[in-house]
């Protein structure tokens, strides 16, 4: 029999292998599920790992891994933050649907003039609709005590709407023959965010992303917001006792996240995506969510998470075109691999052990009362 | 002496690090009253979960009324005919007294005909109770009532009690002597454990005495001083704090009209709560638990709001600053609960040195931790308070209750506050902890400052307060000069016996 | 516009079945609370339900062996859940949120070669006179069978609720420790309630899938899920609430519908956002005010159980 014992304080060793040993778990029982699929499991892998990085169209797929890694770590560094402190914003979808439909909004009321201020303007309006969208739930929260997991998860259906109604209405190119679908914002220099040094993938929003890592870092480990996140995360009541306040960390984590997913989509509207379309978004608000915790909430590891992420989506759309994998055996995939995670998980809280404990010792070694046994 | 109801024969259980029983032996008689004494983490709590059937031993065995006793569950040492009265855990505040009944017996009848018994048995051995009740709602010595009865009901032959007083006030106590008394000669034999001294000697005819796992002594409490047994506890000889008199001087906090809502369900509300303490000052405040003891900590610490005007610090109001603001000038607190409210469980000793004393100690400079600052801090806290620890790296949740206790207390005590509020600063921290806690109390009103101390130990209130006030349903009596009061006054301020004037509306 | 053809009969007749997936699911999630477990992969266990019922009924040709295949989908999923929550310790809101992505992931999958396929009928049981009824006749007694068993399983959960069994499953949801330390088994009580749990769940989804729709549509459920466990908390843990619930917001989605093809003046995405809008609106005044929903949530809802010595 296996006895669980927690461990006096969680293991560093096993926080680190956790994630790389729930990638390998992941990789074999996929592999299974390709080979029951009638795909070579080892081609399957070896398309989704290891093409993208150095296979014959790495030149082209590389770039790509930064397209679609930026977004996943920009909205993933923004949710880290509330998931340590326990604050649930399930809904970055929807600000990223909403930072993208104010950026775009705002630009094409300037259509067309060529003002170099208008890309500017632009990112500031994505940032500050994606932050205004998640404050809506962070205020019912603090104002009436609405959950804000189901809360910001209904604002992404209302979200999509809005995207579908811009799409089709006032966004709609005057010029696009009745076609669903804003002006190509990428094809008008004021607006465009293209990439910086051409053929690399590097546009703003990866360079926002590395910003991003490079704040939360020191946010996290050196500044007392920092720590009034993990204490709050941590322990609510000794976080309330050392004077945060519980609201103002619902606002601040809200209003990063939000802001960080309305960057992602400004940044994705002008680029890669180009236009306000129907289906414009494609799930980055919920694969940040893996992102962020493969990544352990830790900015570094979100870096990682989002690159591993990002060559997944790639390999999985080579696997798809290449080996006729469906493309939600990839999203199964995704989602098998935060299952891993989270089971591992317990080898960084708890011990296991085989069968009963044995005498240890035949004299106390210390007579501390036990965590819930203390007669008190 | 007579017939043996429970025989235990050398119970050995050991966790990681720790042996919790070795070759515990003893034996309880029928109509009789056993103590169980010893000092936390001596090893009571495992031997009566043991007893239970919620611990499996690793040595030894039992034999209960003649026949061999290995209860795999607790469910089976109730059909043995063993019930126990939990102090803590085993009550559903959501559900009425009827239905917890219910949920603690084997094959419960029908919730009418239940409840129809429950006032049978609470009449019968003077425990007043309403089946119907929210349990959330109950004072302490309404909860422990029902554990009572849900026990009674099962007619056992051996009733284990854990600390079953140190959430009555006097009266109350009296009371469920007179109901252990009844029951003892009744045939049942009760197995009490405790560390109140005084109380064993009034009650029972046995002591069984465990320090680090192992029985020590046993002896005839009746006979034997309360003095004789602290030091078999102990294992030592025990030193009484010392103090220098006080002087009075000039009033530092002052409460007044201090009114609001409870924080939590099945909390108290604060009803007009005044008292003023001075430098130099321990004011004590007992009280039983869930009393408002909880509310006046959030109220001072400055976790829950009030008007300005209810909190006054050397005559400013800051009954509407929060705790950071209120720790700058120098009103300090430590609450209760050292795990996850006074600390971090989970976060270093150098991050909980941080938690409070960020703006004292200038551990952050316009926003950024000085992490090395703080590590200075928390070393010199294990330092000054002799707090055993690897180091200031090693978590909250690794240390003792004691030397967890001793960090928390010594954290506020270094900053050098005006005003320290303390909730409960000896609530299950082992003896010699205790001593040297109340000791750094007293010191640090000898220096000037003021100091209010919650509990629920009246011995501890006694010994240390210059003078006393009582809370009972969110309000608080006048303080009274500590010296000289008797435990029949302190009795009536705590609101001498909860819950009997509902038993004359359920008749 | 043309508001004449709504016909208020019709409308509370379509209500009774446009609510039926959200109360099976909300059903499933309640007794799953009040066993003091949160669990957010609803989503994922109703659209797992809704493929594998669907595989299954077009299969066998049999709409009730689809519901069946569609139960035991959803708590297959839920039994992923049960281990990772209850013995290996893992966060309850996200392995919910997991289950959700790993359940869409799946569902899309498995649903890839039923694209267009239509499902077997599904006939109404017409109960016999009280269907002759007047008005509600045609709004009461003249469902399919799933209707009713939806209504059948709020009395059972009603019913049950107040049982030993029930009171039990109260106790451990309300208080573990204490539970614990009477005797009983928290977590294998807590595994049977997230398996119904998962069964009502899949039964939900199946609906849409079999019945609401009646064809296999990858995202068929479309945030049901999510609506049903916001039910859970508008009806304070209690089953006669939930129906109530269920019915307020089958009649929203009805009534959006209606509205849409009335052409109302009003964009059809504003319509269609109503539900989620109106769910919001519904937990706010919910949880404010003097009967605050958070009050009633069982004590141990979402905290970790791991049994002390």
């Amino acid at each position: 029999m296996i006895v669980l014992e927690k461990r006096p304080a969680p293991s560093r060793g096993w926080a680190l292998a956790t994630p790389v040993l729930a990638v390998l778990a992941t990789m074999v029982v996929g592999g299974l599920l390709f080979a029951a699929l009638g795909k070579d499991p080892v081609l399957a892998i070896r398309t989704i790992f290891w093409d993208p990085l150095f296979g014959d169209f790495a030149s082209y797929t590389r770039p790509q891994l930064l397209i679609k890694a930026g977004p996943l770590i920009l909205i993933a560094i923004g949710l880290s933050f509330g998931f340590r402190a326990g604050i649930w914003n399930i809904g970055a979808e929807g600000q990223y649907v909403l930072g993208a439909l104010t950026g775009a909004a705002v630009g094409l009321a300037f259509y067309p003039s060529e003002s170099r201020l208008i890309f500017p303007l632009m990112v500031l309006a994505g940032a500050l609709g994606g932050m205004a969208w998640a404050l809506i739930p962070a205020l019912l929260k603090v104002r009436f005590g609405t959950n804000e997991i189901l809360v910001s998860l209904m604002l992404v259906y209302v979200a999509t709407n809005l995207l579908a109604y811009a799409a089709l209405g006032p966004l709609q190119n005057p010029e696009g023959m009745g076609f669903p679908g804003s002006r190509n914002l990428a094809q008008w220099p004021a607006a465009a965010n293209l990439d910086l040094l051409p053929g690399t993938g590097v546009h703003w929003g990866v360079v926002a992303a590395g910003l991003a890592v490079i704040a939360a870092y020191i946010l996290l480990s050196r500044h007392v917001f920092g720590f009034a996140v993990r204490l709050a995360g941590q322990s609510p009541r000794a976080a309330a006792f050392a004077g945060v306040s519980p609201s103002g960390l619902v606002y601040a984590c809200m209003a990063i996240s939000g802001a960080l997913a309305g960057l992602a989509g400004v940044f994705e509207v002008t680029g890669p995506a180009g236009q306000i379309s129907i289906d414009f978004n494609v799930s980055y608000g919920f694969t940040a969510i893996i992102v962020a915790f493969l990544g352990r909430l830790h900015p570094v590891g979100i870096l990682l998470a989002g690159l591993l992420m990002a060559l997944t989506y790639i390999g999985g759309e080579m696997a798809q075109t290449q080996l006729g994998l469906p493309a939600a055996a990839v999203q199964l995939f995704q989602g098998m691999l935060l299952f891993f995670l989270l089971a591992m998980d317990l080898l960084t809280t708890y011990r296991l052990r085989l069968g009963h404990q044995r005498v240890t010792a035949t004299r106390p070694v210390a007579t501390q009362p036990h965590p819930a046994g203390g007669t008190r | 002496m007579s017939e043996v109801l429970l025989a235990i024969r050398g119970l050995t259980k050991a966790y990681p690090g720790v042996v919790a029983n070795s070759e515990v032996s003893f034996d309880i008689r029928p109509a009789s009253v056993h103590a169980l004494l010893g000092e936390n983490g001596a090893g009571k709590s495992t031997l009566v979960k043991t007893i239970y059937g919620l611990v499996r031993p690793d040595a030894g065995a039992m034999v209960l009324a003649g026949q061999a006793y290995a209860p795999p569950e607790p469910r089976a040492a109730r059909a043995a005919g063993v019930a126990m009265v939990f102090q803590h855990f085993s009550l559903f505040d959501a559900l009425n007294v009827a239905e917890n009944i219910a949920l603690g017996m084997e094959n419960p009848p029908a919730l009418g005909v239940l409840a129809q018994r429950i006032t049978e048995v609470s009449r019968e051995y003077g425990l007043p109770l309403d089946p119907r009740r929210t349990v959330g709602d109950l004072s302490a010595g309404e909860r422990q009532r029902v554990e009572i009865i849900r026990c009674l009901l099962q007619s056992p032959r051996l009733l284990i009690m854990d600390e079953p007083t140190s959430v009555l006030t006097p009266q109350e106590v009296e009371i469920l002597f007179r109901t252990l008394r009844q029951l003892r000669d009744e045939g049942l034999a009760i197995l009490y454990i405790s560390h109140k001294l005084e109380e064993i000697r009034a009650l029972c005819e046995e002591a069984t005495i465990l320090r680090g796992g192992r029985v020590v002594a046993t002896c005839d409490p009746r006979s034997t001083s309360a003095r004789q047994m602290a030091e078999m506890m102990v294992g030592g000889t025990l030193k009484t704090p010392t103090r220098a008199a006080s002087v009075g001087g000039e009033v530092v906090l002052e409460v007044q009209g201090l009114t609001a809502a409870p924080t939590r369900l099945h909390g108290q509300a604060l009803r007009d709560v005044t008292f003023s303490v001075s430098r130099g000052e321990v004011l004590g405040i007992g009280g039983v638990a869930g009393n408002g003891q909880d509310e006046l900590l959030l109220a001072l610490s400055g976790e829950m709001r009030v008007a300005p005007g209810m909190v006054r610090l050397r005559s400013d109001p800051i009954g509407s600053l929060r705790p950071s603001e209120r720790r700058a000038r120098g009103l300090l607190c430590a609450p209760e609960e050292r795990n996850g409210h006074a600390a971090a469980s989970d976060m270093t000793l150098t991050e909980n040195a941080l938690l409070t004393g960020r703006v004292r100690e200038g551990l952050a400079r316009r926003g950024f931790v000085d992490w090395s600052a703080a590590r200075g801090f928390a070393e010199r806290i294990i330092a000054s308070f002799d707090v055993r620890t690897p180091g200031p790296q090693a978590t909250a949740r690794s240390l003792s209750g004691g030397n967890l206790q001793k960090f928390v207390i010594g954290r506020e005590i270094l900053q050098r506050p005006d005003v320290l509020v303390v909730n409960q600063p000896t609530w299950g921290v082992d003896a010699s902890a205790a001593a040297s806690i109340r000791q750094a109390l007293l010191d640090l009103a000898s220096k000037g400052a003021a100091v209010v101390v919650v509990s629920q130990d009246l011995d501890e209130l006694m010994e240390i307060s210059d003078r006393f006030a009582a809370l009972n349903e969110g309000r608080l009596s006048p303080a009274r000069p500590a010296h000289g009061l008797t435990v029949e006054e302190i009795g009536l301020l705590l609101g001498g016996a909860h819950g009997m004037e509902v038993a004359h509306h359920a008749h | 516009m043309d508001l004449s053809g709504i016909s208020p009969i019709l409308l509370l007749a379509s209500l009774m079945v446009a609510s039926t997936p959200i109360l099976l699911a909300a059903l499933g999630e309640l007794v799953v609370e009040r066993a003091g477990i949160l669990n957010l992969g609803v989503e994922g266990m109703m659209i797992t339900g809704a493929i594998t019922g669907f595989a299954t009924a077009v299969a066998t040709g049999s709409p009730v062996l689809g519901f069946l295949g569609a139960a035991a989908g959803g708590a297959a999923l839920s039994v992923l859940f049960a281990v990772l929550v209850l013995w290996l310790k893992s966060n309850q809101v996200a392995t919910g949120l997991a289950l959700t992505l790993f359940g869409l992931g799946l569902a899309s999958l498995v649903g890839q070669s039923y694209n267009g396929i239509r499902a077997p009928e599904m006939a109404d049981i017409t109960i016999p006179v009280l269907s002759e009824l007047p008005v509600l006749g045609p709004i009461l007694f003249q469902h399919d069978w799933v209707v009713y068993l939806g209504l059948a399983l709020v009395a059972a959960v009603w019913w049950f609720l107040r049982t030993q069994a029930g009171l039990t499953l109260r106790a451990v949801g309300e208080n573990h420790e204490a539970a614990h330390a009477l005797g009983y088994k928290v977590l294998r009580l807590r595994f049977f309630a997230i398996l119904f749990g998962g069964a009502c769940a899949g039964l939900g989804g199946a609906y849409l899938s079999l019945v609401r729709v009646p064809q296999w549509t990858e995202g068929v459920t479309a945030g049901a899920g999510w609506i049903a466990l916001a039910i859970v908390v508008f009806a304070s843990w209690r089953p006669l609430r939930l129906l109530l619930g269920a019915w307020l917001f089958g009649g929203i989605s009805v009534l959006q519908l209606n509205l849409q093809a009335a052409n109302v003046p009003v964009p059809v995405e504003v319509l269609s956002m109503a539900p989620y809008v109106i769910t919001i609106l519904v937990l706010v005044l919910i949880s404010s005010g003097r009967g605050r929903a958070a009050l009633a949530a069982p004590g141990s809802l979402g905290q970790p159980f791991h049994a002390s010595r």
